[in-house]
């Protein structure tokens, strides 16, 4: 074998932080899961089941709900060793609106930033200017409209919110249904009803048109909040979904590893029920839900 | 002539992109998940995605060895990024269970460039299509050796990025993702 320089060594014309770059990592997630973790144990975990990527935090959204008080973005130090521990891509949330953190998060070279709104927002108006920023953004969203809101402050993948912490799948259907529904709508809309449509979802005119013309949002649609189970999983990947968050349901149940390499394997089969059942079974007690009438706060109506 | 069937194998990753491709360019893609689904395919593509995930759901699909037979056979196929990394003969920093079949000798380092913010796009030269190509390198590996018997058909910044061995191709960069087709169109005129 012949040794080959590093690509270190030298440096030809390169363009960093281009909206393809940035949307091409999204691309590369598809059609896998990323978990929420809270220690380089359980990052090692989420690796080893087949995670294509982690999401470092300090608490779960489970555990976020229960214990109140500000949500922040998570300690440095924790998010350093979690990068540390596992070769996949790790992601980290900074609050709405808050731009400082998301600089923090961009210096300590983390491969996504979830501008999240399970963290306490920073600013009831303003997102943060995601163009400004050469690392990639995931923002949540409710419909299409805060969808396309997202996307022009330079969002590269968009999630739906569901209802964090909850193990409750029913505000995840909700909002994929409805995105995906008016995404439809709109491939087949007379094009002068396009800027009805703009104005009814508050959303820039360029980025309706260019759905209909795709039949497809302009960036991947990922799905998150509240699922804590295989077929959790394969529902909102039925549904639409091209990738699937994972937050409180795996760490949150009886026996997580199996948990994580089931929902694995849920989503890469998502169509084949067989698999589903097969990986379904005897995986124990999933995380503990909660009904949506009992919640005194709604993560989901916190972004704008 | 009949179309050539193309399988995308479809565990995870950027396979979507790839089908489409040969798909608007003539050819019949199929989603491979499956070991009958790939008994269907003519050539096979190993998309991009995370080359610990693939590796995994290959072992848990039972398409390990379906795939490691048909690539000995001489299957055409076409890796890129993380299907550059499965077609490899070396993973240097790759997961002690990670799976490669070794069809292009050369060995690779997974993330050589660093966290996503150093990825990037580049205009290369590749041998024989005439104007520059525009890559695309997502969190990309690099090829550290090169065994004899392969052909380096690209380099950027003196790394090979594509190379070719028999009816194998490994990409560094992603042309699935660029809108532009000669590679894939390449491929298919090779089968």
């Amino acid at each position: 074998m012949t040794e080959m320089t590093s690509p270190e060594a030298a440096s030809a014309a390169r363009s960093t932080g281009t909206p393809l770059v940035k949307r091409g990592l999204a691309e590369m997630l598809k059609g896998g899961v990323i978990m929420d973790v809270v220690t380089p144990e359980q990052a090692k975990i989420a690796e080893d089941a087949g995670a294509v990527s982690v999401m470092a935090l300090e608490r779960v959204p489970s555990d976020i709900r229960r214990d109140g008080g500000v949500a922040r973005m998570t300690d440095p130090e924790a998010i350093r060793s979690i990068q540390a521990a596992v070769s996949i891509p790790v992601m980290a949330k900074a609050r709405i609106g808050h731009f400082a953190e998301a600089q923090v998060l961009a210096a300590l070279g983390v491969d996504y930033i979830d501008e999240s709104e399970v963290l306490t927002p920073a600013d009831e108006a303003h997102h943060i200017d995601k163009w400004a920023f050469a690392v990639p953004f995931v923002c949540g969203a409710t419909n299409l409209g805060e969808a396309l809101r997202r996307i022009s402050e330079g969002a590269c993948m968009i999630r739906s919110k569901g209802e964090a912490g909850t193990g409750n799948v029913v505000e995840a259907v909700r909002h994929l249904r409805s995105i995906v529904g008016d995404v439809k709508k709109i491939a087949g809309a007379d094009p002068v009803e396009l800027f009805d449509w703009a104005k009814r979802l508050q959303a820039p005119l360029p980025l309706v048109q260019e759905i209909a013309a795709a039949a497809a949002l302009p960036v991947p649609l990922f799905c998150a909040g509240g699922i804590a189970t295989p077929a959790d999983a394969s529902l909102v990947m039925q549904l639409g979904a091209q990738s699937v968050f994972v937050g409180s349901g795996i760490f949150k149940s009886e026996a997580p590893a199996r948990m994580a390499a089931a929902i694995v394997e849920a989503v890469a089969n998502y169509r084949d029920p067989e698999i589903v059942l097969k990986v379904s079974t005897g995986l124990g007690p999933a995380m503990k839900g909660l009904e949506m009438a009992a919640l005194d706060t709604k993560l989901a109506e916190r972004g704008w | 002539m009949v179309a050539p069937t193309v399988g995308v194998l479809a565990l995870q990753g950027a396979f979507a992109a790839h089908a489409a491709i040969f798909e608007r360019l003539g050819a019949r893609a199929v989603e491979v998940r499956t070991p009958g689904e790939l008994a269907a395919a003519d050539a096979l593509v190993i998309p991009g995605g995370e080359s610990t995930t693939i590796s995994m759901l290959l072992e848990r699909s039972g398409l390990l060895e379906p795939v490691r037979d048909r690539l000995r056979g001489g299957l055409p196929v076409l890796g890129t990024c993380a299907g550059m990394i499965l077609l490899a003969s070396e993973v240097l920093d790759g997961r002690p269970d990670q799976h490669c079949f070794g069809v292009v000798d050369i060995g690779v380092r997974r993330n050589a460039y660093g966290t996503q913010v150093d990825s990037f796009e580049a205009s290369i030269a590749v041998e024989g299509l005439g104007a520059p190509f525009p890559a695309v390198f997502i969190r990309a590996p690099a090829v550290e050796q090169v065994g004899p018997g392969v052909e380096v058909l690209a380099v950027a910044d003196a790394g090979p990025v594509l190379c070719r061995s028999g009816a194998a191709t490994a990409a560094a960069f992603h042309p699935e993702l660029s809108g532009d087709d000669r590679l894939h169109a390449r491929f298919l005129s090779e089968l």
